[in-house]
């Protein structure tokens, strides 16, 4: 799960890095309390999961209510590189002397954790690691023994930090690394990493996404939840714990496993057609999973064609096989569905659908068999 | 000849006594596996259709001789699991488990890294490991293979070793092992370790390898096939049309700033002199041809 800038600040605070004191606003009028609250001048900022906030426009410096009013009407509602800016953040403006980067995250080819620290912060740090590799310093950290403070000094000294930023910097990449770690996120970054004229150092962005398999250890996140930035299709999916993802094309899929599912897209535009969604059933999913799966398919109007391409092995195929049975007495789907099952119970599966002898639903033995058979039926029906 | 395990390779199963566990214990037992005994905390004593089940994998190791075990358990407890099999001192452990914490992977990858370097994780989230007619640790269904040679088959995600197997077993080519390295971000067992391993192993003539987009083991893969195999290799990558951006589920497969896309990988395997398929049912196609000319 990505994490908007503010619920990452929010993040941030539980493990004691500093942030501008700010808050949420979802209307003109909250922003102009807030940025009264937060004090003057202030910084209204679009929260949107897309980097260029910047440049499109998405973050203004105000001085006045009038100013924060203004910057509140233009940006909530703008468009940033198609994600339409729905809050606000906004926060005191820090006077800024220098600009850090600081970041956890998990290197899978070393199979340690990285972290990564640069004196050149506040731009984007890819650009600094294609022009200025140099100016990024690496630590590989392993999580036996973890990150010590006086390691974190030496990282912060190696990557050119000021000297009066130094101490500052290496309790926050301590306190950094914890939120990576005990806070279980996939990333945790901090650019820039700002040092005030007062010698302060703190995060004035983050960047934060959280492991989703260690949802069971952290009831907290329940908070950041039901804000995300989902299309409808998605949204439903999510609800049904289907792992999902909209495109364009017409042949709706569903598979078990990740792997499987990518596969089933490759064929199905090799032989011609073109996928309208990404769907993983996950592991031994059973027949409500499956059930699940069909209805949100059916509620994408692109789809004129079904595809269940499933390979049983911890999923069970009459478990899936009861599932499409299921569904279909309950739901009138739009298109017919092409069907191959295979592995763990498939006899058993088959039997069950030609048992059922349901309308519309087009049993094939193998994936390409399949694959084939449901583009033939995208085009039958373009040509009528 | 087979990789990692054989006919003679005795498995407890952690997690005997759960749904999951009992189904995919008994049905291995039931396809030859020599399945000696299950683990489960507070059951020792009694037993699942005949299999004896003990309190600890030392207890379980004690009393049957198992070098190898099968983990079936949530992820809360499957971290926990993989240590204590490692230090009851099975030596090959096959762990299914999907969705744990990339935290924990990390931990655990490590700690048998500095502590128990003789002992292989197979996995997490991994369908496991399956030598047709010896030897089948994990969720695969037994009846998708075919014994006799001369294939070797890795592959990172689950469903697609099925598909891998299937492939060839339509086909009349059988596999010597067949093995599913799993595709979360810390995998215990590489392409590389079983590269190596098939290379070594004198039944297994050439390789079928599936990798898909994300991450960059599929191009190191290719890197040490080109110093290290002189058997053929087949290869395909899931993902050639998948589009950039989008997360495909729990395996980290994600193509961003360009990199780990299947192009990148497709080329750095064919630089290497590995024939690269564009799905499933060519990389079968090219691997009859192969081994029709063996």
């Amino acid at each position: 799960m990505d994490l908007f800038e503010y619920q990452g600040k929010q993040y941030f605070a539980r493990y004691g890095i500093p942030t501008s004191p700010g808050g949420v606003a979802d209307s003109v009028d909250e922003a102009i309390k807030q940025a009264k609250a937060a004090g003057f001048p202030a910084v209204v900022k679009a929260q949107v999961q897309v980097g260029g906030r910047g440049k499109a426009g998405g973050i203004r410096l105000v001085n006045n209510e009038q100013e924060a009013k203004e910057a509140a009407e233009f940006i909530l509602g703008l468009d940033i590189k198609g994600h339409v800016v729905k809050r606000l953040w906004i926060e005191h403006a820090s006077d800024i002397k220098k600009e850090y980067y600081a970041s956890f995250t998990l290197d899978r080819n070393a199979k340690l954790h990285l972290a990564m620290v640069s004196a050149k912060g506040g731009v984007d740090i890819e650009e600094v690691a294609a022009t200025d590799p140099e100016a990024i310093k690496r630590l590989h950290i392993n999580p036996i023994d973890g990150i010590s403070y006086d390691q974190s000094l030496e990282l912060a000294k190696s990557a050119g930090i000021d000297q009066e930023a130094l101490e500052g910097v290496a309790s926050v990449l301590v306190k950094l690394y914890e939120c990576y770690t005990l806070g279980d996120a996939d990333l945790a970054e901090i650019n820039p990493l700002i040092l005030t004229p007062q010698g302060k150092v703190h995060a004035l962005d983050a960047k934060v996404t959280l492991d989703d398999a260690a949802a069971f250890r952290h009831p907290e996140w329940d908070a950041f939840r039901g804000v995300s930035e989902l299309d409808g299709r998605e949204r439903l999916a999510k609800e049904k714990h289907l792992n999902y993802i909209g495109l364009e094309g017409s042949v709706g899929i569903i598979a078990n496993g990740a792997g499987l599912a990518m596969s089933t897209l490759d064929v199905v535009n090799q032989v011609g057609g073109s996928a309208a969604n990404f769907l993983d059933l996950g592991g031994g999913a059973g027949a409500d999973v499956m059930a699940a799966a069909l209805e949100v398919i059916n509620t994408d109007d692109r789809v004129e064609v079904v595809l269940v391409n499933i390979f049983g092995g911890i999923t069970r195929c009459d478990e899936v096989a009861k599932g499409i049975v299921d569904a279909l007495s309950s739901v009138e789907m739009r298109s017919p569905i092409v069907i191959r099952l295979d592995g763990t119970n498939a006899d058993e599966g088959r039997r069950i659908l030609a048992d059922a002898d349901l309308r519309g639903v087009i049993i094939e033995k193998t994936m390409i068999g399949a694959a084939k058979r449901a583009v033939e039926i995208v085009d039958e029906g373009a040509s009528k | 000849m087979s990789i990692f395990v054989d006919e003679n390779t005795k498995v407890i199963v952690q997690g005997l006594t759960g749904s999951q566990g009992k189904f995919h214990g008994l049905r291995n037992k039931a396809y030859g596996t020599k399945v000696v005994g299950g683990v489960t905390p507070g059951k020792g004593g009694t037993d699942v259709e005949g299999v004896p089940v003990y309190d600890s994998v030392q207890d379980a190791v004690a009393a049957t001789g198992a070098t190898a075990s099968f983990i079936v358990v949530p992820p809360k407890f499957a971290p926990e699991a993989i240590l204590e099999a490692a230090a009851a001192g099975i030596s090959f452990i096959v762990c299914i488990t999907e969705y744990i914490p990339a935290k924990d992977e990390a931990m655990v990858f490590n700690v048998l890294r500095r502590n128990y370097p003789g002992t292989r994780l197979l996995g997490p989230n991994c369908p496991g490991i399956l030598s047709p007619g010896k030897c089948n640790i994990g969720i695969t269904s037994g009846d998708i293979a075919l014994a006799g040679g001369p294939v070797g088959i890795v592959s990172r995600s689950g469903t697609l070793t099925y598909q891998a197997l299937n492939e060839l077993s339509l086909k009349g080519v059988g596999q010597t092992t067949c093995v599913g390295i799993g595709g979360d971000p810390v995998p215990g067992t590489t392409f590389i370790d079983c590269l190596a391993a098939f290379e070594q192993d004198p039944e297994t003539k050439a390789v079928l390898m599936f990798g898909e987009i994300g991450g960059s083991d599929e191009e190191k893969a290719a890197a040490f096939i080109k110093e290290n195999v002189t058997k053929p290799v087949v290869s395909y990558i899931a993902g050639v049309t998948a589009p950039p951006g989008k997360k495909m589920g729990h395996a980290g497969a994600i193509v961003s700033g360009g990199m780990g896309t299947a192009q990148a990988k497709m080329d750095a395997l064919a630089q290497a002199g590995v024939h690269v398929a564009r799905n499933p049912t060519e990389a079968g196609e090219i691997m009859v041809d192969i081994v029709k000319g063996l």
